[in-house]
Protein backbone atom coordinates (compact mmCIF):
# COMPACT_ATOMS: atom_id res chain seq x y z
CA UNK A 1 0.00 0.00 0.00
CA UNK A 2 1.11 3.60 -0.85
CA UNK A 3 1.97 6.07 2.50
CA UNK A 4 -0.71 8.64 0.98
CA UNK A 5 -2.92 5.45 1.00
CA UNK A 6 -2.48 4.62 4.81
CA UNK A 7 -2.31 8.09 5.89
CA UNK A 8 -6.17 8.76 4.11
CA UNK A 9 -7.32 5.40 5.43
CA UNK A 10 -6.19 6.40 9.28
CA UNK A 11 -8.17 9.67 8.39
CA UNK A 12 -10.76 7.85 7.54
CA UNK A 13 -11.19 5.19 10.34
CA UNK A 14 -11.02 7.98 12.61
CA UNK A 15 -13.80 9.29 11.25
CA UNK A 16 -12.16 12.20 9.74
CA UNK A 17 -14.66 13.43 6.55
CA UNK A 18 -14.05 17.05 5.79
CA UNK A 19 -10.45 17.75 4.79
CA UNK A 20 -8.86 21.23 3.35
CA UNK A 21 -6.06 21.59 1.12
CA UNK A 22 -3.30 24.01 -0.53
CA UNK A 23 -1.27 21.97 -2.47
CA UNK A 24 2.76 21.27 -1.82
CA UNK A 25 4.87 19.10 -4.48
CA UNK A 26 5.40 17.14 -1.50
CA UNK A 27 2.04 16.57 -0.81
CA UNK A 28 0.48 15.53 -4.32
CA UNK A 29 -0.11 12.29 -3.90
CA UNK A 30 -1.98 12.41 -0.73
CA UNK A 31 -3.98 15.17 -1.91
CA UNK A 32 -4.65 12.97 -4.73
CA UNK A 33 -6.00 10.30 -2.63
CA UNK A 34 -8.19 12.28 -0.76
CA UNK A 35 -9.58 13.49 -3.35
CA UNK A 36 -9.98 10.30 -4.63
CA UNK A 37 -12.14 8.86 -1.52
CA UNK A 38 -16.35 9.10 -1.15
CA UNK A 39 -15.91 9.48 2.23
CA UNK A 40 -14.13 12.94 2.67
CA UNK A 41 -15.51 15.98 1.54
CA UNK A 42 -11.87 17.72 0.17
CA UNK A 43 -12.25 21.36 -0.18
CA UNK A 44 -9.40 23.19 -1.68
CA UNK A 45 -8.18 26.50 -0.16
CA UNK A 46 -6.55 29.19 -1.45
CA UNK A 47 -4.81 29.82 1.55
CA UNK A 48 -4.60 27.86 4.97
CA UNK A 49 -6.29 30.68 6.92
CA UNK A 50 -9.15 30.21 4.97
CA UNK A 51 -8.98 26.66 5.13
CA UNK A 52 -8.67 26.81 9.26
CA UNK A 53 -12.04 28.96 8.74
CA UNK A 54 -13.53 25.82 6.69
CA UNK A 55 -12.32 23.63 9.18
CA UNK A 56 -13.71 25.44 12.20
CA UNK A 57 -17.04 25.59 10.59
CA UNK A 58 -17.07 21.87 9.31
CA UNK A 59 -16.16 21.03 13.01
CA UNK A 60 -19.31 22.95 14.48
CA UNK A 61 -21.19 21.02 11.77
CA UNK A 62 -20.59 17.90 13.03
CA UNK A 63 -17.29 16.84 10.99
CA UNK A 64 -14.28 15.87 12.03
CA UNK A 65 -11.89 18.01 9.99
CA UNK A 66 -8.06 17.96 8.93
CA UNK A 67 -5.98 20.52 6.67
CA UNK A 68 -3.23 19.52 4.53
CA UNK A 69 -0.56 22.33 3.82
CA UNK A 70 3.12 23.30 3.67
CA UNK A 71 5.13 24.11 6.44
CA UNK A 72 5.47 27.61 5.37
CA UNK A 73 1.67 28.11 6.33
CA UNK A 74 2.86 28.70 9.57
CA UNK A 75 3.94 31.92 8.91
CA UNK A 76 0.48 32.60 6.88
CA UNK A 77 -1.86 30.92 10.05
CA UNK A 78 -0.42 32.14 13.52
CA UNK A 79 -3.07 34.41 14.08
CA UNK A 80 -5.76 32.01 13.30
CA UNK A 81 -4.62 29.28 15.43
CA UNK A 82 -4.42 31.20 18.12
CA UNK A 83 -7.60 33.36 18.05
CA UNK A 84 -9.90 30.93 16.28
CA UNK A 85 -8.60 26.90 16.47
CA UNK A 86 -7.25 27.47 20.11
CA UNK A 87 -9.11 30.43 21.92
CA UNK A 88 -12.14 27.90 20.78
CA UNK A 89 -10.92 24.84 21.46
CA UNK A 90 -11.11 23.20 18.40
CA UNK A 91 -9.00 19.96 17.28
CA UNK A 92 -7.35 20.02 14.03
CA UNK A 93 -5.04 17.49 12.42
CA UNK A 94 -2.76 19.54 10.23
CA UNK A 95 -0.66 17.21 7.95
CA UNK A 96 2.27 19.26 6.40
CA UNK A 97 5.10 18.80 4.29
CA UNK A 98 8.20 19.80 5.89
CA UNK A 99 10.10 21.61 3.02
CA UNK A 100 13.64 22.79 3.68
CA UNK A 101 14.47 19.62 5.49
CA UNK A 102 17.55 17.19 3.94
CA UNK A 103 17.39 16.04 0.33
CA UNK A 104 15.72 19.84 0.09
CA UNK A 105 16.56 20.94 -3.55
CA UNK A 106 15.32 24.77 -3.23
CA UNK A 107 17.52 26.63 -0.77
CA UNK A 108 14.30 29.34 0.24
CA UNK A 109 12.60 26.05 1.49
CA UNK A 110 15.13 26.14 4.43
CA UNK A 111 14.57 29.96 5.45
CA UNK A 112 11.25 28.76 6.35
CA UNK A 113 12.30 25.68 8.10
CA UNK A 114 14.50 26.32 10.76
CA UNK A 115 11.50 28.35 11.79
CA UNK A 116 9.32 25.90 11.80
CA UNK A 117 9.10 23.76 14.71
CA UNK A 118 10.44 26.92 16.77
CA UNK A 119 7.11 28.18 15.92
CA UNK A 120 4.91 25.12 16.51
CA UNK A 121 6.87 25.11 20.10
CA UNK A 122 6.14 28.74 20.71
CA UNK A 123 2.45 27.87 19.89
CA UNK A 124 2.39 24.91 22.28
CA UNK A 125 1.26 22.72 19.40
CA UNK A 126 2.10 19.52 19.71
CA UNK A 127 4.29 18.46 16.73
CA UNK A 128 5.48 14.93 15.45
CA UNK A 129 7.85 14.41 12.87
CA UNK A 130 7.74 11.81 10.75
CA UNK A 131 11.31 10.99 8.68
CA UNK A 132 11.52 7.47 8.24
CA UNK A 133 8.46 5.53 6.94
CA UNK A 134 8.10 3.52 9.45
CA UNK A 135 6.79 6.98 11.76
CA UNK A 136 3.69 6.88 9.51
CA UNK A 137 2.64 3.94 12.13
CA UNK A 138 1.75 6.13 14.54
CA UNK A 139 -0.57 8.53 12.65
CA UNK A 140 -3.58 6.77 13.77
CA UNK A 141 -2.60 7.50 17.48
CA UNK A 142 -2.18 10.95 16.66
CA UNK A 143 -5.31 11.35 15.31
CA UNK A 144 -7.14 9.94 18.32
CA UNK A 145 -4.92 12.41 20.59
CA UNK A 146 -5.93 15.09 18.88
CA UNK A 147 -10.19 14.85 18.53
CA UNK A 148 -9.30 13.73 22.45
CA UNK A 149 -7.76 17.07 23.69
CA UNK A 150 -9.26 19.62 21.33
CA UNK A 151 -6.22 21.18 19.76
CA UNK A 152 -4.68 21.65 16.23
CA UNK A 153 -1.76 19.27 16.49
CA UNK A 154 0.98 19.23 13.60
CA UNK A 155 2.40 16.28 11.62
CA UNK A 156 5.80 17.52 9.72
CA UNK A 157 6.63 15.09 6.72
CA UNK A 158 10.30 15.58 5.58
CA UNK A 159 11.35 14.99 1.89
CA UNK A 160 12.81 11.28 2.87
CA UNK A 161 9.85 10.55 4.82
CA UNK A 162 7.99 11.62 1.16
CA UNK A 163 11.08 9.29 -0.64
CA UNK A 164 13.04 12.52 -1.30
CA UNK A 165 13.25 13.94 -4.92
CA UNK A 166 15.17 11.89 -6.82
CA UNK A 167 18.50 11.14 -6.76
CA UNK A 168 20.92 14.74 -5.78
CA UNK B 1 -28.82 53.77 8.27
CA UNK B 2 -25.56 52.68 9.64
CA UNK B 3 -24.67 48.98 10.52
CA UNK B 4 -26.39 48.80 13.57
CA UNK B 5 -29.53 49.56 12.37
CA UNK B 6 -29.37 47.05 9.45
CA UNK B 7 -28.79 44.02 12.91
CA UNK B 8 -32.01 45.79 14.18
CA UNK B 9 -34.25 44.99 11.01
CA UNK B 10 -33.13 41.71 10.20
CA UNK B 11 -32.90 40.19 13.95
CA UNK B 12 -36.36 38.99 13.65
CA UNK B 13 -35.15 36.77 10.09
CA UNK B 14 -32.07 36.03 11.37
CA UNK B 15 -32.64 34.90 15.09
CA UNK B 16 -34.05 31.25 14.05
CA UNK B 17 -31.24 29.89 11.94
CA UNK B 18 -27.76 29.54 11.97
CA UNK B 19 -24.96 32.85 12.24
CA UNK B 20 -21.81 33.48 12.37
CA UNK B 21 -20.89 36.71 12.97
CA UNK B 22 -18.02 39.28 12.50
CA UNK B 23 -15.41 40.32 14.77
CA UNK B 24 -15.32 43.37 16.47
CA UNK B 25 -18.51 45.70 16.33
CA UNK B 26 -20.90 43.49 14.13
CA UNK B 27 -20.63 40.84 16.70
CA UNK B 28 -20.78 42.93 20.05
CA UNK B 29 -23.82 44.43 18.47
CA UNK B 30 -25.49 41.27 17.54
CA UNK B 31 -24.90 40.30 20.94
CA UNK B 32 -26.34 43.68 22.03
CA UNK B 33 -29.36 43.33 19.95
CA UNK B 34 -30.74 40.04 20.43
CA UNK B 35 -28.02 37.58 21.97
CA UNK B 36 -29.19 34.02 20.69
CA UNK B 37 -27.13 30.83 21.41
CA UNK B 38 -27.72 30.38 17.08
CA UNK B 39 -25.21 32.84 16.95
CA UNK B 40 -21.25 32.22 16.79
CA UNK B 41 -19.79 35.32 17.92
CA UNK B 42 -15.92 36.05 16.71
CA UNK B 43 -13.54 37.57 19.13
CA UNK B 44 -10.99 37.47 16.87
CA UNK B 45 -9.72 36.36 13.24
CA UNK B 46 -10.62 38.58 10.96
CA UNK B 47 -11.88 37.78 7.73
CA UNK B 48 -13.13 34.03 8.17
CA UNK B 49 -16.68 34.49 9.11
CA UNK B 50 -17.39 33.58 5.48
CA UNK B 51 -14.84 30.29 5.49
CA UNK B 52 -16.33 29.54 8.79
CA UNK B 53 -20.07 29.63 7.39
CA UNK B 54 -19.27 27.98 4.34
CA UNK B 55 -17.38 25.54 6.29
CA UNK B 56 -20.55 24.70 8.67
CA UNK B 57 -23.18 24.79 6.08
CA UNK B 58 -21.40 21.93 4.48
CA UNK B 59 -21.28 20.08 7.06
CA UNK B 60 -24.89 20.26 8.00
CA UNK B 61 -27.87 21.07 6.60
CA UNK B 62 -29.57 23.88 8.37
CA UNK B 63 -29.44 27.23 6.60
CA UNK B 64 -26.73 29.35 7.53
CA UNK B 65 -26.02 33.06 7.35
CA UNK B 66 -22.59 34.60 7.91
CA UNK B 67 -22.27 38.44 8.58
CA UNK B 68 -19.50 39.71 7.31
CA UNK B 69 -18.00 43.45 6.39
CA UNK B 70 -16.38 44.69 3.80
CA UNK B 71 -13.32 45.31 5.13
CA UNK B 72 -12.90 41.04 6.15
CA UNK B 73 -14.13 39.95 2.76
CA UNK B 74 -11.02 42.03 1.51
CA UNK B 75 -8.83 40.61 4.32
CA UNK B 76 -9.98 37.05 2.78
CA UNK B 77 -10.58 37.71 -0.91
CA UNK B 78 -9.50 34.21 -1.50
CA UNK B 79 -12.89 33.00 0.33
CA UNK B 80 -15.18 34.10 -2.93
CA UNK B 81 -13.86 31.74 -4.93
CA UNK B 82 -14.44 29.11 -2.79
CA UNK B 83 -17.30 29.93 -2.23
CA UNK B 84 -17.95 29.77 -5.87
CA UNK B 85 -17.19 26.45 -6.18
CA UNK B 86 -18.41 24.83 -3.47
CA UNK B 87 -22.09 25.51 -3.90
CA UNK B 88 -23.92 24.98 -0.80
CA UNK B 89 -27.30 26.01 -0.73
CA UNK B 90 -28.15 26.36 2.38
CA UNK B 91 -25.14 29.38 2.90
CA UNK B 92 -25.89 33.05 2.46
CA UNK B 93 -23.18 35.44 2.50
CA UNK B 94 -24.13 38.60 4.13
CA UNK B 95 -21.81 41.54 3.22
CA UNK B 96 -22.64 44.58 5.03
CA UNK B 97 -20.68 47.10 3.24
CA UNK B 98 -20.52 50.55 4.83
CA UNK B 99 -17.34 51.27 2.99
CA UNK B 100 -15.27 51.17 6.15
CA UNK B 101 -13.27 49.75 8.55
CA UNK B 102 -15.96 50.37 11.21
CA UNK B 103 -14.21 48.61 14.38
CA UNK B 104 -10.87 50.64 14.19
CA UNK B 105 -12.06 53.99 13.02
CA UNK B 106 -14.03 53.98 10.39
CA UNK B 107 -11.16 53.97 7.86
CA UNK B 108 -12.01 53.90 4.47
CA UNK B 109 -11.89 50.62 2.45
CA UNK B 110 -11.53 49.96 -1.23
CA UNK B 111 -15.26 48.87 -1.32
CA UNK B 112 -16.49 52.49 -0.78
CA UNK B 113 -14.40 53.20 -3.70
CA UNK B 114 -13.68 52.14 -6.61
CA UNK B 115 -13.87 48.14 -5.78
CA UNK B 116 -17.28 46.74 -6.24
CA UNK B 117 -17.76 43.34 -3.77
CA UNK B 118 -20.70 41.97 -5.86
CA UNK B 119 -19.14 42.38 -9.08
CA UNK B 120 -15.98 40.59 -7.72
CA UNK B 121 -18.18 38.11 -5.95
CA UNK B 122 -19.82 37.58 -9.85
CA UNK B 123 -16.83 37.41 -11.63
CA UNK B 124 -15.65 34.47 -8.82
CA UNK B 125 -18.25 32.37 -10.14
CA UNK B 126 -20.89 33.44 -7.50
CA UNK B 127 -24.25 32.46 -9.28
CA UNK B 128 -26.38 34.46 -6.95
CA UNK B 129 -25.64 37.68 -5.98
CA UNK B 130 -27.37 40.49 -4.80
CA UNK B 131 -26.48 44.67 -4.16
CA UNK B 132 -29.12 46.21 -2.14
CA UNK B 133 -29.92 49.01 -0.05
CA UNK B 134 -29.70 49.36 3.83
CA UNK B 135 -33.19 49.76 4.41
CA UNK B 136 -34.21 46.67 1.78
CA UNK B 137 -31.64 43.99 3.31
CA UNK B 138 -34.28 41.92 5.35
CA UNK B 139 -36.52 41.57 2.19
CA UNK B 140 -33.55 40.31 0.60
CA UNK B 141 -32.31 38.32 3.04
CA UNK B 142 -36.12 36.40 3.34
CA UNK B 143 -36.03 36.07 -0.20
CA UNK B 144 -32.23 34.10 -0.42
CA UNK B 145 -33.82 32.40 2.89
CA UNK B 146 -36.96 31.21 0.83
CA UNK B 147 -34.82 30.58 -2.76
CA UNK B 148 -33.13 27.36 -0.94
CA UNK B 149 -29.99 29.13 -3.40
CA UNK B 150 -26.83 30.16 -2.28
CA UNK B 151 -26.29 33.63 -2.37
CA UNK B 152 -24.56 36.49 -1.89
CA UNK B 153 -26.09 39.74 -0.61
CA UNK B 154 -23.39 43.49 -0.51
CA UNK B 155 -25.47 45.25 1.81
CA UNK B 156 -24.66 48.68 0.89
CA UNK B 157 -24.93 51.37 4.07
CA UNK B 158 -23.69 53.69 6.25
CA UNK B 159 -20.86 54.12 8.00
CA UNK B 160 -20.91 54.70 11.41
CA UNK B 161 -20.71 52.93 15.04
CA UNK B 162 -23.25 52.92 18.09
CA UNK B 163 -21.14 52.82 21.65
CA UNK B 164 -21.39 49.15 23.27
CA UNK B 165 -19.75 47.13 25.60
CA UNK B 166 -17.26 43.77 24.65
CA UNK B 167 -18.11 40.77 24.39
CA UNK B 168 -16.60 38.80 27.58
CA UNK B 169 -18.24 35.40 26.99
CA UNK B 170 -16.13 32.62 27.23
CA UNK B 171 -14.91 31.82 23.86
CA UNK B 172 -15.41 27.92 24.81
CA UNK B 173 -19.16 29.07 26.06
CA UNK B 174 -19.90 30.39 23.08
CA UNK B 175 -18.50 27.75 20.77
CA UNK B 176 -20.24 24.75 23.37
CA UNK B 177 -23.90 26.68 23.04
CA UNK B 178 -23.27 27.25 19.40
CA UNK B 179 -22.63 23.51 18.86
CA UNK B 180 -25.72 22.52 21.13
CA UNK B 181 -27.93 24.90 18.78
CA UNK B 182 -26.29 23.25 15.89
CA UNK B 183 -27.40 20.10 16.67
CA UNK B 184 -31.23 20.35 18.39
Amino acid sequence: MSISSKLVDDFIANDVSFITTVPCKQLAGVIDEVEARPEIHHVPANKEDEGMGLCAGAFMGGKRPAIIMQNTAIGVTINTLVTLTQFYRMPLPMLISYRGELREPVSCQVEMAVHTKALLNQLHIPTYHFHRESDADEFDTILKYTFMCNKPVAILTDASFWGGYGDQ
Amino acid sequence: MIRSDVLRDIAPIIRDHLVICNIGLPSQELHMIDDQPTNFYMLGTMGLASSIGLGLAMAQDKPVISIDGDGSVLTNFGTLPTIANNVADNFILLIVDNGSYGSTGDQPTYAGKKTSLAAVASACGCENVVECAAEDTGKTLQAALDSGKMTIIVCKCESGNIKLPVITKDPVVIRDRFMTAVKA
